[in-house]
């Protein structure tokens, strides 16, 4: 195999950082975040629809990450980050005095990842919708 | 520090108008995901796990935080005044610890 110098250099520096992650620090990743949402959802499957996550692209620092999450009609919604190293990040339920089927909270993330909103709706469907965040500083297992 | 909560709710508001709630606890939250510097230890999770709301009894909304809700939890949701009353919020952490706190709201 010829590889010229900049090949070479590409592969070394790949190998290097994949060798540096250690075991423990894997995060969970797409299986348990699956998982995850099949609890909730109890294996249904997802649809699109009226689901809206509002959160930065970008944040700097992943302690405080401000998520607001509306979905018209929902009974119930879960948020999930799918590189946290637990991946459910909430589940709320709407009670019949709640005024509207969204709500606002502050969220860790420990780097960039999908934000996934995933909402069980008044005829038992499941609508979900996902986002990606940017992270400079991660948020979990930190400080 | 004491953990106290603190809540914003409006003094009044007409029958069947849908009002901003915001609900703040300054609790650590502590994941479970972090470690003792020196010992190497993972620190055992201590989160609000549940956090309940309700008007008269009746369930506004109820919140069930994992590890990575942040620290002092800070939460915004809407409450359909159906009547004066009162609106009652339970915070509950895995020490089993309760923090209650109640407002009023009379119809304007």
């Amino acid at each position: 195999m010829n590889l010229s110098r900049r090949q070479a250099l590409a592969l070394g520096g790949a190998a290097i950082s994949t060798a540096l992650i250690p075991v423990e620090l894997a995060l969970a990743g797409v299986e348990e975040t699956q998982a995850a949402i099949d609890a909730f959802t109890g294996g249904a499957e997802l649809l699109e629809g009226d689901i809206t996550l509002t959160i930065p692209e970008l944040v700097e620092n992943g302690n405080m990450v401000p998520v607001s999450v509306a979905a018209p009609g929902a009974l119930s919604i879960m948020l999930l980050g799918d590189d946290n190293p637990v991946p459910e990040v909430m589940t709320l339920n709407f009670g019949e005095l709640a005024g509207s089927s969204e709500a606002s909270v502050r969220i860790r993330l420990a780097g960039t990842q999908n934000v996934i909103a995933v909402a069980k709706m008044g005829d038992g469907s499941f609508i979900s919708t996902a986002r990606e965040v940017r992270v400079t500083i991660g948020g979990c297992g930190s400080n | 520090m004491a953990i106290t909560p603190r809540v914003r709710v409006p003094d009044t508001a007409s029958v069947g108008e849908s009002v901003l709630i915001k609900a703040l606890i300054n609790h650590p939250m502590e994941s479970g995901q972090r470690r003792d510097r020196d010992t190497g230890e993972k620190i055992p999770r201590m989160i609000v796990h549940t956090f309940e709301v309700t008007f008269n009894g009746k369930e506004v909304v109820t919140f069930y935080p994992q590890g990575a809700v942040s620290q002092s939890p800070f939460f915004e949701f809407y409450l359909k005044v159906p009547e004066a009353g009162e609106l009652n919020f339970k915070w509950i952490d895995d020490e089993g610890s309760v923090f209650e706190i109640s407002k009023p709201i009379a119809i304007s």
